[in-house]
């Protein structure tokens, strides 16, 4: 049975569509079987990151609604073959995703995929609980600023609260993923530390995702950063939080500091 | 006990400010139906806000309340209690219109004069009830005020303190409300999260949020926290704001009580 990871964060813009792609595409190329899953209905992004605008036909909404098969909608990456992407409606108004279509749509992906990445939208509504209410595991994505910390924190309170693994009694694994790190900024103080963050949120850090323009190029390009150019910093950064949720311990490094902080901050006992 | 703020209703802060425990009744309209109508009674916390004259003084004592604690009557139930409270039709009229302006939502209103109701406003409200089980300390300064009830008989009756243990962080968002005792949280409290309770609080981490004990009427608890950076403090309604606080109990161990009126801390090793 595959592995269901939510991307979520509260707070909008602070990098989760690009973290889903990134890590679905870092994740592939480990040979796993991966598909991310737009849940934006009506601001769809994923597909543009992915590069995949063009080729979608079905959506989510549409399979909910049986005008299509769950195959038929799933879209697969044209450089990466174990990538799949299913879309999220543009056209048709959030209420079209319901609560058994998404639990029917998440069981039946479960049975053939190792990694179901479900990009949540942003806020605390319907869309954002829908995204997280089947997740096994959850990437909690944060800028190092006061307003993103603060939502993700609500949102962890919902983790803990809305979804089915809550409902049942047991524990949500959280992981923080912090992105759009500007080492410079961090310098300077106009930033919030690694520690103040993790401080706040009490849950174990996944990765620090550098502010970096190659980010921008990717997306311009149609491809997740781990795709289009592999060596740089971000796409390091993600391969690295990649190898972290498949289990792997890999030692952590602050963007513009060189020695690792690890051990005393990733081995942190999750809340 | 932990909801997420939606279910939120509960407050209590400084003298203008009360509760009372207001019953509400619900009706079904069912029209040629045989069934009978359904009728439920349910109890709501209620704000209850109890304007002095000149108002408008109190309404910029009320924006400076307000203005230092967002969201302060955000989805709150409010009562505007006008019991000895000299004024006409027209000044209640502005009166209710510039609370409205405020984004504070009355349902009702409380001790009201016939004369001074027209209508479209809201319904009137009787027989509401302090939620004190406690008697009022008597320094209290809206105990000049007639309570809507008298509280006798309540000390026999008083039910004993009950605690609860929160052992996981309160998350922004998150209230905690615990109006028969005690609140103990082993973990922090966040910026955006808030502790409600009839007695003392005491966290075991840092508190970043808002904390309210003696939310009922009680002068003698207490609140305790391992590192302060609160944004709210308030003890029987008296309350303390951020900026308030004294910079040196920033990030420090700290408790906090009450000698008559007035907050006192120091902080605890
Ligand atoms: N590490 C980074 N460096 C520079 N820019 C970044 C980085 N991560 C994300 N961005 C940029 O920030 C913007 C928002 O990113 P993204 O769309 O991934 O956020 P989101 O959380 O999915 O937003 P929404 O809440 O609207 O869905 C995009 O323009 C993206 O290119
Ligand atoms: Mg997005």
């Amino acid at each position: 049975m595959g592995k269901v990871i939510v991307v979520t964060s509260g707070k909008g813009g602070v990098g989760k569509t690009t973290s889903t792609a990134a890590l679905g595409a870092a994740l592939a190329q480990r040979n796993e079987k991966v598909v991310v899953v737009d849940f934006d209905v009506g601001l769809r992004n994923l597909d543009l990151v992915m590069g995949a605008e063009r080729r979608v036909v079905y959506d989510m909404v549409n399979v909910i609604q049986g005008d299509a098969k769950l195959p038929q909608a799933l879209i697969r990456d044209k450089r990466l073959e174990t990538l799949f992407l299913l879309a999220a409606s543009q056209t048709r108004d959030k209420d079209s995703l319901t609560p058994e279509g998404v639990e029917r749509i998440i069981g039946e992906l479960k049975k053939y995929f190792d990694w179901i990445i479900c990009d949540s939208p942003a806020g605390i509504e319907r869309g954002a609980t829908l995204a997280m209410r089947h997740a096994d595991m959850a990437v909690v994505v944060t800028n190092p600023e006061v307003s993103s910390v603060r939502d993700s924190d609500r949102i962890i309170g919902m983790l803990d609260s809305k979804t089915l693994k809550a409902e049942n009694g047991e524990r949500m694994e959280k992981h923080l993923l912090l992105t759009r790190y500007d080492a410079n900024r961090a310098e300077r103080g106009d930033m919030l530390k690694v520690e103040d963050v993790l401080d706040i949120l009490s849950i174990p850090l996944l990765g620090i995702i550098p502010e970096s323009m190659d980010v921008l190029k990717a997306s311009n390009v149609g491809a997740p950063v781990t795709l289009a150019d592999a060596r740089s910093a971000p796409a390091m950064a993600y391969f690295d939080a990649a190898r972290r949720l498949a289990g792997e311990t890999v030692p952590i490094v602050i963007p513009g500091e060189k020695r690792g902080l690890l051990g005393k901050i990733f081995g942190r006992k999750a809340a | 006990m932990l909801t997420g703020s939606e279910d939120v209703n509960l407050l209590l802060t400084k003298s203008p400010v009360d509760m009372v425990n207001t019953p509400l009744t619900k009706i079904t309209k069912v029209l040629t139906d045989a069934r009978s109508i359904r009728i439920k009674g349910r109890s709501f916390l209620a704000v209850v806000l109890s304007p002095d004259l000149p108002l408008d003084e109190w309404l910029v004592r009320l924006d400076d309340l307000a203005a230092r604690s967002a969201g302060f009557f955000l989805g709150r139930p409010v009562v505007l209690d006008v019991t000895d409270l000299d004024i006409d039709r027209a000044q209640l009229t502005d009166l209710i219109a510039g609370l409205v302006q405020r984004n504070v939502s009355i349902m009702g209103i409380e001790g009201a004069r016939p004369s001074m109701l027209s209508p479209g406003m809201p319904p009137i409200l009787k027989g509401g009830r302090p939620v004190a089980d406690f008697e009022q300390p008597s320094t209290e300064p809206s105990a000049a005020q007639p309570a809507p009830q008298p509280k006798s008989a309540s000390a026999e009756t008083r039910a004993p303190m009950q605690s609860i243990v929160i052992h996981e962080p309160v998350r922004s968002g998150q209230s905690v409300i615990f109006p028969e005792g005690d609140v103990t949280v082993v973990g922090s409290v966040a910026s955006g999260a808030e502790i409600i309770a009839g007695g003392s609080v005491h966290i075991y981490g840092a508190l970043r949020g808002r904390v309210m004990a003696g939310s009922v009427g009680n002068a003698s608890a207490r609140i305790f926290c391992r590192k302060l950076e609160a944004e709210l403090l308030a003890i029987d309604g008296i309350y303390q704001m951020a900026e308030d606080m004294a910079p040196s109990l920033r990030g420090q161990p700290v408790q906090l009580w009450l000698e008559g009126d007035v907050m006192m801390a120091e902080t605890i090793s």
